[in-house]
């Protein structure tokens, strides 16, 4: 129901990020996800960051899915 | 140049990892398990990446009713339509709601007769349009749920902040938990756990679900959108299923907080109320839906403009609603693929691309 | 005519202002002995086979990073011929223009489509020019038709795949469409994002030469690679597989795509070619595309196979193994958020 895809904050003026997904950039309304700071990962969904992407969690998972690859 | 936090979850060595140890674990279940994906964006995702060929026989996916577009009932669409057909109005929409059908004509009709339509990637965007057009009213249709929700009242406050009194919203908003649990008690409804949506939970926390898991003693886990997430997290379900829990497990730990997304919670619940909605398949689920509060009446598109609707129906013969509790499949509809296809959809659920019945035409039939 | 100028009604009527228009930007710009004769039509020599084609352009917005509507409007049709296994040869243009557009817009426009014909090795041997009035047309619209002559013994046809044919795209997949959707009103978003737009007739010609062994040739544009693969499944009465890790795309577009939820597979191609070739030639035939400028990212992307069900289908291997259907695309591209 809600396409969100993560993106980089590359700056930030006035609430707008500007924000990078794959060497495209837009603006991004950042007024829903107050703690968001320029290098972060947010997931963005229709013009706004709604969620910072927790890179430690992401990292822990895709940990998980190498070790099950190396195991087999 | 890799996309970050996407690539890492769509390798293919880890997807074979993956669904062989899903394999393993669907042996161990006692009984075949059904499984709901609540999200529309999951259905794509699914079909997408070809997941639903690749399960055991054992695991069956089922598409549920969060595609906004599904559904939002007729009445709800045939207003937006009759307002864009109001002179001096532009309305803007998202580009999945371009091709749904009302009851007498879709927007692409509307457009065709003259009504002046602008579709947007952001509300902001529809908000700019009003900024540019003084002398219009620029309507924007607020479809989806609390992923969507909040980015709509966000650009609400701007505009009343501003005194943008020309950019309005016809609210169609939903919200999950409620629709859930009324799914749980729709007699017939065969669903072992459901696959929960990563996005709207970003915004509401996992915790919302927990009446779900406890009243009715059905698994929840929040899954992400790439394929290594979907199968991550059917993993969890077999296991919850194996040792006979019924718990709200989180997969999408990289994208989802417990307790949501509280900002913007305050930002949605700021502008709407909890109010009585109608859902295609559903019928009318109380507090499910978001209405306009009195403070940003001025916004409201169903106040400023009073259309008649009564005339509105559902499409004779569709099996949307059946479609969207899982009751039935696409396959089980007599007119899935022979009067309904994407390029002349009937139903709703042809018409989204994540509708299930896009999804299983596009990608599966 | 000064450049500041604009297109008027009366540029279009055929009194003493077309005639100025005619002269002082076609005739001056695409200036060659057949077309500086200015006769009612073109006389031209030809002798074999010809292929013959026409395409109309109304690109929004005219304007794009890697081209405008003129180099498209040239390099669509030359396209057309070269799928033919054509040399392209011959190309006449219309023009049909609203009335307020800037005289400074249409010499470009003119530049770019005659810097194309050159490159393409092509003349534009006739052509017209009307005028409608203000919200008539979009700015511009070009109609181009072409000629070319079909070498002997060339057969190329989109009913011409058989099972074990390899299929080679000549390189990245979806950067026109994405180009365009990055201008586009409302969705704008800024990429290192440019139109493929390119002629392909001498890449075709070094194909063919290479290979008496290729069936089809068809460039993906509108609708894209999904589209093209599913008209040749059609016409040839065959199935077709193709594995999705192996498909080319830039970063940018595929950004593009996760940022607007499209599939890159039904975004429209300008300067690409799906080429279905015998398995013993294709690794001749990518040989030879990779030496070529607008093929040297060429690759296999998937192969033919027999018809299994009651319909010819179009497959892509997904990540997982597992396969599943890329059916015809419908409708126009809209971002979605859902």
């Amino acid at each position: 129901m809600c396409l969100a895809i993560p993106a980089k904050i590359i700056e930030i003026n006035n609430q707008m990020a500007n924000v990078e997904v794959g060497g495209v950039s837009r603006q991004a309304s950042v007024i829903l996800l107050p703690d968001a700071s320029p290098g972060n990962y947010v997931l963005m969904h229709a013009g706004f960051a709604i969620s910072l992407v927790d890179e430690e969690e992401a990292l822990e998972t895709i940990k998980l899915f190498e070790q099950l690859a190396a195991g087999q | 140049m890799s996309l970050p936090f996407l690539d890492e979850f769509r390798q293919g060595a880890h997807l074979r990892a993956l669904m062989e140890k899903l394999n393993e674990r669907a042996g161990e279940l006692a009984r075949p398990v059904r499984i709901m994906e609540v999200c529309g964006t999951h259905t794509m995702a699914i079909s997408r990446h070809g997941i639903r060929q690749a399960l055991p026989e054992s695991i069956q996916l089922i598409s549920g009713p969060g595609c906004p577009v599904c559904v939002t009932a007729n009445a709800d669409i045939d207003r937006f339509l009759e307002i864009s057909l109001i002179p001096g109005v532009i309305v803007t929409t998202f580009g999945d709601m371009l091709r749904v059908p009302g009851t007498r004509m879709g927007l692409a009709q509307a457009r065709g007769n003259g009504a002046q339509v602008q579709i947007v990637y952001s509300t902001l965007d529809a908000l700019k349009i009003a900024r540019e057009n003084p002398d219009a009213a620029v309507v924007f249709f607020g479809v989806g749920f609390e992923t969507t929700a909040p980015t709509v009242a966000a650009t609400m406050i701007e505009a009343h902040e501003n005194g943008i009194d020309n950019f309005l919203v016809l609210s169609a908003h939903k919200v999950v938990p409620p629709a859930l649990e009324a799914l749980c008690n729709t007699p017939g409804l065969a669903v072992d756990a459901f696959l929960c949506p990563g996005h709207v939970s970003a915004i509401i926390g996992p915790e919302a679900y927990e009446p779900v898991a406890d009243a009715f003693g059905i698994p929840c886990v929040i899954a992400g959108f790439e394929p290594a997430d979907i199968l991550q997290s059917m993993i969890m379900i077999c296991d919850q299923m194996t040792s006979g829990r019924a718990e709200v497990e989180l997969q999408y730990t990289r994208g989802v907080r417990p307790g949501g997304n509280p900002a913007a919670m305050a930002i949605m619940q700021k502008v709407f109320q909890p109010a009585d909605a109608e859902w295609r398949g559903l019928g009318t689920i109380p507090a499910s839906g978001l209405a306009i509060r009195e403070e940003f009446s001025a916004h409201d598109a169903a106040q400023r403009y009073d259309v008649d609707v009564s005339y509105s129906r559902e499409p004779a013969g569709c099996l949307c609603g059946a479609i969207l509790t899982g009751i039935k499949t696409p396959r089980d509809c007599p007119l899935f693929d022979k009067g309904c296809t994407p390029d002349h959809p009937i139903g709703p659920c042809m018409v989204s691309s994540e509708g299930a019945c896009s999804a299983y035409h596009q990608y599966e039939i | 005519m000064k450049s500041e100028d604009r297109i008027l009604l009366a540029h279009g009527s055929g009194g003493r202002l077309s005639r100025e228009l005619v002269e002082s930007v076609f005739g001056k710009i695409m200036s060659n002995p057949i077309l500086d004769r200015m006769d009612d039509a073109a006389t031209l020599k030809l002798e074999g086979r010809l292929a013959f084609t026409i395409d109309s352009h109304v690109v929004s917005p005219i304007f794009f990073p890697g081209g405008d509507i003129g180099r498209l409007s040239l390099t669509g049709t030359v396209n057309d011929l070269a799928m033919m296994g054509a040399i392209p040869l011959y190309i006449s243009a219309g023009f049909i223009i609203e009335e307020g557009f800037r005289l400074r817009d249409l010499e470009i426009i003119a530049g770019s489509l005659q810097a194309a014909a050159l490159e393409a090795a092509v003349q534009v041997v006739a052509g017209d020019t009307k005028v409608v009035g203000r919200g008539a047309a979009d700015g511009i619209f070009i109609t181009t038709c072409g000629l070319g002559s079909i070498p002997q013994g060339i057969m190329l046809s989109g009913s011409g795949a058989i099972p074990g044919d390899q299929i080679i795209v000549s390189g990245t997949i979806g950067d026109h469409g994405a180009a365009i959707l990055s201008h586009r009103e409302g969705i704008e978003f800024d990429a290192e994002l440019k139109s493929d737009c390119a002629p392909l007739g001498a890449l075709v010609g070094a194909m063919i030469e290479a290979s008496p062994n290729i069936h089809v040739l068809r460039d993906p544009t509108r609708g894209g690679v999904a589209a093209t693969l599913n008209e040749i499944a059609y016409a040839s009465g065959v199935d077709i597989e193709i594995n999705e890790e192996k498909i080319p795309y830039r970063s940018e577009v595929r950004g593009t795509c996760e940022l607007l939820g499209l599939d890159p597979l039904i975004l429209a191609n300008e300067g690409k070619l799906v080429a279905f070739v015998a398995g013993s030639d294709s690794e001749i035939v990518l040989e030879t595309m990779r030496k070529h400028t607008f093929g040297s990212e060429a690759t296999v992307i998937g192969m033919v196979q027999n018809q299994a069900s009651s319909r010819p289908r179009v497959y892509a291997r997904t990540l997982l193994g597992s396969r599943r259907i890329i059916s015809m695309p419908t409708g126009e591209q809209l971002p979605r958020i859902c």
